[in-house]
């Protein structure tokens, strides 16, 4: 009797568990704060039951992350270290997802006379030539990898003393710097809309061809880590890659703007 | 993942010299020591008095006080941030994201701990200490002084323990100081962050840092307090 109880039990936790699947994801801070998430991974548990546990990190951790195997799947934005990723073995295949772009936003005073600039690097130019405040996200995200970019593209060293300001934490912390420090920093637009209400930044610079960014998915290699979700992982990518993943990423606004555009082949 | 390697680069990234490191070792020292310093001509003084003094309302004040040792010191940095913010009262004053603002933060942590001890080590005190010095013509701040001298060993007990659990303290200091290079960064919010960076070898140089610092301090108390620690 006993045992025929406890067999049941069993039976009943392990359907249990098979229920509630879990999918681990290491991801970048656009994806979290701009609230993107919370929005998608519902849709993707009710059609599929699993459940999308994420930790949003930068894009260099979140690969980091995923290199240990302590994530299922990344969804990150650097093409150069994803491609390493993936020709490392960390990763399997790399899935465009979708893109916005970069803006670089500051104080409405505009110290560095910035407002309208068509050239990234210049603009960053004048901001160090007036040495106004700027926030560098300093995590080794997509988004710091791309300023660093920019600032190797402008020929100047991000380094001047009290006010070129590494933080080293995530993209809503470095916009609400920004404004406390009557800055500049270099976001992605998602992040810029989603915090419009906590911050006085204004878009001082925008459609660089410098300025794209795209978003790719990841699974992390199984064959490194046979004790990752893969086939959690593998569902998850092809959800958001398909038509419905898609429309929902098309569909998800932030005061009627369109954050991210789908670009899944 | 491997421990060892990571450690090995820490203990070389120590002994270096690295500036970055160095500087965000000394932020964390000179900002806690510099809250105390702040603190200690009011708190102790303060203490005196709610010890020794009946006033109305003197219980609740020290049931406060005890209630604010175990208040959430991510919370002091939660009501200073808006406090600081530019859009907060104080927000003229431009000092969220400052040294200074980790200093206050400090402060406002450190100063229920401060309190409670001295005023637990005055109570303890023999009081006839207060009313000899008194009797022998000692005026009154004289005679606090007396007091407070017999007691010293409990109050730097107090500080000691402040001291630990500012310099250890994240919550408020990545709120408030915001985690910037070479300006707020200090032990615990670079460790915190590190970590997070995959960096895991600037986080232990610092871990290993800040426990050398709270047992450095504990031994040197109890170095000064001598046999009368003991007693």
């Amino acid at each position: 009797m006993i045992k025929r109880i406890v067999f049941t039990l069993l039976t009943l936790l392990c359907a249990a568990t098979a229920q509630a699947q879990t999918v681990r994801m290491a991801t970048t801070t656009s994806t979290a704060n701009t609230g993107l998430l919370d929005y998608l991974l519902p849709k993707f548990r009710s059609r599929t039951g699993i459940t999308v546990q994420y930790v949003a990190v930068g894009t260099g951790a979140a690969l980091k992350i995923g290199e240990q195997g302590d994530a299922d799947v990344v969804l990150v934005h650097d093409r150069e270290s994803e491609d390493q990723f993936v020709a490392a073995g960390f990763g399997v295949k790399r899935h465009d997802v979708m893109y916005n772009d970069f803006v670089i936003v500051g104080a409405p005073a505009d110290p560095a006379q910035i407002r309208g600039l068509k050239d990234a690097a210049a603009a960053l130019k004048r901001i160090r030539a007036a040495g106004s405040a700027f926030v560098s996200r300093g995590d080794r995200s997509g988004t710091h990898l791309r300023e660093l970019q920019l600032w190797r593209a402008a020929g100047v060293e991000p380094k001047w003393d009290g006010y070129y300001l590494s933080i080293g934490q995530g993209m809503g912390t470095a916009l609400i710097m920004a404004y406390e420090k009557r800055g500049y920093t270099l976001t992605d637009r998602g992040t810029y809309l989603a915090y419009l209400k906590k911050t006085d930044l204004q878009i001082m610079v925008e459609g660089d061809s410098r300025l794209n960014n795209p978003y790719s998915v990841i699974a992390v290699n199984p064959s490194r880590h046979p004790r990752i979700n893969h086939a959690g992982a593998t569902r998850f990518i092809d959800w958001l890659t398909s038509d419905e993943g898609q429309r929902a990423i098309a569909d998800y606004k932030v005061g009627g703007a369109q954050l991210f555009f789908p670009s899944a082949k | 993942m491997d421990l060892l390697e990571p450690t090995r680069q820490a203990f070389a990234l120590l002994f270096s010299g690295d500036r970055e490191l160095w500087g965000i070792i000394w932020l964390s020292l000179w900002v806690s020591v510099a809250a105390l310093a702040l603190l200690a001509p009011l708190c102790v003084p303060l203490g005196f008095v709610v010890a020794r003094i009946h006033f109305p309302g003197r219980r609740a004040l020290v049931v406060a006080m005890q209630g604010f040792l175990s208040f959430p010191t991510v919370v002091v940095g939660l009501v200073l941030y808006l406090v600081l913010s530019r859009r907060g009262p104080l927000g003229a004053f431009e000092l969220l994201f400052t040294p200074a603002a980790i200093l206050i933060g400090y402060m406002v942590i450190a100063l229920p701990i401060l309190m409670v001890f001295t005023v637990a080590a005055v109570q303890g005190a023999d009081s006839r200490i207060y009313e000899t010095a008194r009797c022998l013509g000692a005026r009154p701040l004289r005679a606090m002084a007396t007091t407070l001298w017999e007691v010293r060993f409990a109050v730097t007990a107090g500080f000691v323990n402040a001291f630990g659990r500012v310099v250890s303290e994240v919550g408020c200091a990545l709120l408030v100081g915001g985690n910037i290079a070479g300006l707020t960064r200090n032990i615990p919010t670079a460790i915190a962050l590190e970590t997070s960076k995959g960096e895991f070898a600037y986080g232990i140089a610092l871990g290993f840092v800040l426990m050398v610092i709270a047992v450095g301090v504990n031994v040197a108390l109890a170095w000064l307090q001598g046999e009368g620690g003991l007693e």
